[in-house]
């Protein structure tokens, strides 16, 4: 065990437990490389032990996560897996579940159904082997109100064998003058940072950040930006919930759309946005739009709105064909489009057809 | 920020997990404790500067009868007590019921320290404060003319209370804050305290209650503590056992109680 104090009738369920064997669910790179070929068991049967598999586990496997508040689905049959060295930004509106997972990961309340593995270590049972891997931001709170900035994270950083070093995680944040600062007389944005340094200070392989840029100013929010990107470089994995879809566009490698408690899309923000696009000119109004439909290959879709502004949908994406028919439609009518661009749909499009609802609302 | 952007994310260290001794942990969280609640005013006042100033106005004036003998050697051992609860329950109470509030008590639960060595810092520094305000007292009776029984039984005797009452009174606060909203805690702490003040013998002897009262108080933590340090400094007796079962009663039930009911956040 990391600690000599522990005593020893404390320490042996824990061995047990190390060694015993445990039900997971099925995986198929863990499968294929535990078992020869042809001795595959049936998903949910007996793996060997884990210690083999933490090293490469992902960072967070969910599967089928259940939770429930009184007669309330927080949670409804979530999966969702998280890649080491990658950012993860699950993105939803407000009850849509992602705290609730985020809390479920970090170990802070158990699933009612389901399983959920973080770094291949459960959060409950494991915890303790768990909590020097993975850093926290909550979404508020959680610093002792009179603590000074720089005091409270050295005595964090004491809690970590090999921690950073305080004075530089507070300058790189932009906090070096509020070392002496008491937190509650440090503005929303600075208890935001120290929130997120407290997160990092103890270098976790995982880092799970509850809307880390939630009332931040736009040079914080980079300052926030430029750590998490230093992280992801670095190695460690890091999962965050936001309702910013520049934020999810601009540092995700993977984006999890959630909403009523269920994953609705997962891909890259280019898998997401890619498919599919607009194409937009102005020109003058009452143009016969069923017209420049019959131009365009099957499946587009042709409309005014407002009068004078046009927009194409493609059925797949816009290509370069279909470029050519709207200005070939518009040149045998003398038309001169005006404006004229190709707009590829954003995250917030994306998540406004699947849901059918605003993210902020 | 922008300029250092680019090698800020680019020679970011590299994950290096790890707990730090169990030892380290505790200490460096108890002397966090420890000196925000010597920072705060509020705390200072409930538990240094109303005891002292007790002892010195009541060892003055006569303002309330105390029997016979020197008022400072009946005033100074239920100061003591009153010093004890004051740390141990009430401002124990409060702080931690406001650390849960604030979600502070969740935090930590994501780090390596564990919550037996968050309870283990949080006694540490009760016990840390108790010396000082022992010291302040002790200090400020023997100038004001107290001659206690100060020999090796009466401080071992006196000390075994004083840890009995400690862990009595932990167990109060932390049943209290772990159950009660931080408000409620804070309203709560502070009414016992001046319950206890008025009925737990610290100012006001016991024997002056209704002679149907007196045992009834003797039970509650604050009578028992008064009543066994007076016992062993004021008079010189020895150990003190109805009031250290009394203590230790306490100590096992709210702690037991405690340990099942707090809610960390």
């Amino acid at each position: 065990m990391s600690s000599p104090s522990v005593p020893w009738p404390r320490c042996w369920p824990a061995i047990v437990l190390h060694f015993s064997p445990r039900r997971i669910q099925a995986d198929p790179a863990g499968v294929a490389t535990a078992f020869p070929a042809g001795a595959r068991p049936e998903p949910g049967r007996l793996l060997p032990p884990r210690l083999a598999s933490v090293g490469t586990a992902p960072a967070v496997e969910i599967v089928s996560l259940v939770k429930n508040y009184g007669r309330t689905a927080a949670v409804a049959g979530l999966s969702l897996r998280a890649e080491r060295s990658q950012v993860t930004a699950i993105l939803g509106p407000n009850g849509a579940g992602k705290t609730t997972t985020i809390e479920i990961c970090e170990g802070y309340r158990r699933p009612d159904e389901g399983t959920v593995r973080v770094l291949g270590l459960d959060p409950v049972r494991d915890a303790r082997e768990l909590r020097p891997k993975v850093g926290v931001m909550l979404q508020s709170g959680g610093i002792p109100t009179s603590a000074r900035a720089g005091e409270y994270l050295r005595v964090l950083a004491s809690f970590y064998a090999r921690p950073l070093d305080p004075a530089v995680l507070l300058e790189r944040l932009g906090l070096a003058a509020s070392t002496r600062i008491p937190f509650k007389r440090l503005s929303g944005g600075q208890q935001q940072r120290l929130s997120l340094a407290a997160a990092v200070i103890g270098r976790p392989e995982l880092v799970f950040l509850d809307e880390p840029t939630a009332g931040l100013d736009p040079q914080a929010r980079h300052a926030t930006w430029d750590l998490i990107t230093g992280l992801r470089a670095a190695g460690a994995g890091v999962i965050l919930t936001t309702h910013h879809m520049d934020e999810a566009e601009r540092l995700a490698d993977r984006v999890a759309i959630v909403d009523h408690g269920a994953l609705v899309a997962d891909g890259s923000p280019a898998q997401l946005t890619g498919t599919a696009g607009q194409l937009r000119f102005r020109a003058e109004p009452g143009l016969d739009t069923d017209s420049l439909l019959a131009a365009l290959p099957a499946g587009s879709a042709a409309k005014e709105s407002p009068a004078g502004h046009y927009v194409v949908e493609a059925h797949d994406r816009v290509d370069p064909q279909l470029l050519a028919a709207v200005t070939a439609w518009c040149a045998e009518r003398g038309i001169l489009a005006q404006s004229l661009r190709i707009e590829s749909r954003t995250l917030e499009d994306v998540f406004l057809e699947l849901t059918g609802r605003e993210l902020r609302s | 920020m922008t300029e250092t952007a680019t090698p800020a994310a680019a020679d970011w260290p590299a994950p290096a997990p790890g707990a730090a001794p169990l030892p380290r942990m505790v200490a460096a969280q108890a002397s966090l404790e420890l000196r925000t609640l010597l920072r705060n005013g509020e705390q200072l006042l409930l538990i240094l500067i109303i005891p002292v100033l007790l002892l010195a106005a009541f060892s003055h004036e006569p303002l309330v009868n105390f029997g016979p003998g020197k008022r400072i050697d009946f005033l100074a051992p239920g100061i003591l007590a009153l010093a004890v609860m004051s740390t141990a329950f009430t401002s124990q109470a409060i702080a931690t019921g406001f650390e849960r509030r604030y979600g502070v008590l969740k935090r930590l639960g994501s780090t390596p320290l564990r919550r037996s060595g968050l309870i283990t810092a949080k006694t540490l520094t009760v016990l840390v404060v108790e010396l000082l305000q022992a010291a302040v007292i002790v200090a400020v009776g023997l100038a004001l003319g107290w001659r206690p029984h100060a020999g090796g039984g009466a401080v071992a005797w006196s000390l075994l209370l004083v840890l009995a009452a400690t862990a009595a009174f932990s167990g109060l606060a932390l049943l209290m804050a772990g159950t009660l909203r931080a408000e409620a805690t804070l309203a709560a702490a502070n009414l016992l305290y001046l319950v206890m003040l008025g009925l737990g013998g610290v100012v006001f002897p016991l024997t002056k209650f209704p002679a149907d009262a007196q045992p009834v108080l003797k039970l509650l933590p604050a009578g028992a503590l008064s009543d066994g340090l007076r016992s062993v400094l004021q008079h010189g007796n020895g150990l003190p056992v109805r009031d250290l079962l009394v203590l230790a009663a306490w100590a096992i039930a709210t702690i037991a109680i405690a340990a099942r009911a707090f809610r960390w956040e």
